[in-house]
């Protein structure tokens, strides 16, 4: 890929636009998943610590990669703000993935809620990436309480069902001015391919990868799918016809003649 | 007694930095909130733990 086609989220510039989750597999994997994924950025979730843990996620990311510390747990902004702030104070920089959910079955955010959160944190310095229920009034507040980016769902959490929200996707990337970054729901690198190809600015996936039977190997073929629907769509997409054909070469005549 | 993670810990009067040090949680590695503000890894020394207090000490783990 060109070197100067960067993601740019609260102008921190990212070569890659693959941010890797951290969650439901071996800390043992993480260094190959985030080499093979090429990810210059990987959430984490905040816990009550464990005196019994003696291994700490941070020692298995890479120097270099930034973390994107994320609010899950959190069914309410208040809740959300104090998980950012605690994540903060963890020392790993300022960036926050805001995830509020109040509803335990489909695990679906709650847009009001983490249109609050983000108001306070963006204030507080934050670079504020919430996730979201694709719906462009939301995402709108969203822009004007201080988001760095909006982070739509393609279908439920941990489903793996791909895009189920396309075409409301493919709104918020008509209609806003920030990096539109697919999250939730992405199980394939083929769905991955083509939320790039629709104008995405990045694609989150987590559950695709850690329940793949190779997780590096996956991690690698995200990779390259999120590359080639990147190129895709700089390129600009070739057009389809509603009805008809169009031969891909000059019919030739002399049979007939 | 005060509240460390929910449970319920003889702390009363000691410190921050005491009461990670005696539960074993390294210091670089945790984020401490008592009574819902954020104690600063600057003030883990100077800070004594009321009677009936709740903290919690926090870190980071894998998520999505």
């Amino acid at each position: 890929m060109e070197n100067d086609d960067k993601l740019i989220i609260g102008g921190h510039e990212f070569g890659s636009r693959f941010i890797l989750g951290s969650g439901k597999y071996s800390l043992s994997l993480i260094k190959a998943a985030v080499e093979n994924a090429g990810a210059e950025l990987i959430t984490l979730a905040v816990r009550r610590a464990n005196t019994k843990d003696n291994e700490s996620i941070l020692d298995h990311i890479p120097k270099g990669v930034t973390l994107l510390p994320n609010t899950s747990g959190a069914r309410n902004a208040e809740e959300a703000v104090r998980i950012a702030r605690l994540a903060r104070e963890l020392g790993c920089g300022d960036f926050v993935k805001i995830e509020i959910m109040r509803d335990t079955k489909y695990l679906l955010p709650d847009n009001a809620e983490t249109i609050k959160a983000t108001e306070i944190l963006a204030k507080e310095g934050f670079v504020v990436m919430p996730y979201m229920y694709p719906d462009l009034n939301t995402a709108r507040d969203l822009v004007n309480a201080g988001a760095a980016s909006v982070m739509p769902l393609a279908s439920p959490i941990g489903s793996n069902k791909g895009l189920a929200t396309r075409d409301f996707i493919q709104i918020l990337i008509d209609e806003i001015d920030l990096p539109i970054i697919v999250d939730a729901g992405i199980g394939r690198p083929s769905q991955a391919c083509e939320a790039m190809e629709m104008g995405a600015a990045a694609v989150m996936s987590n559950t695709a990868l850690a329940t793949a039977g190779d997780l590096p190997m996956m991690a690698d073929a995200f990779r390259k799918a999120i590359e080639a629907g990147r190129q895709a769509y700089l390129s600009g997409l070739g057009r389809v016809l509603v009805r008809g054909a169009s031969p891909s070469d000059t019919l030739t005549g002399f049979l007939r003649d | 007694m005060i509240k460390v993670n929910g449970e319920q810990y003889a702390f009363d009067g000691k410190t921050v930095a005491e009461l990670l040090d005696e539960l074993g949680y390294k210091r670089e590695r945790v984020a401490v909130e008592l009574d819902l503000d954020i104690v600063p890894k600057s003030e883990y020394d100077t800070t004594i733990l009321a009677e009936g207090c709740s903290v919690e000490v926090v870190s980071f783990v894998g998520g999505g």
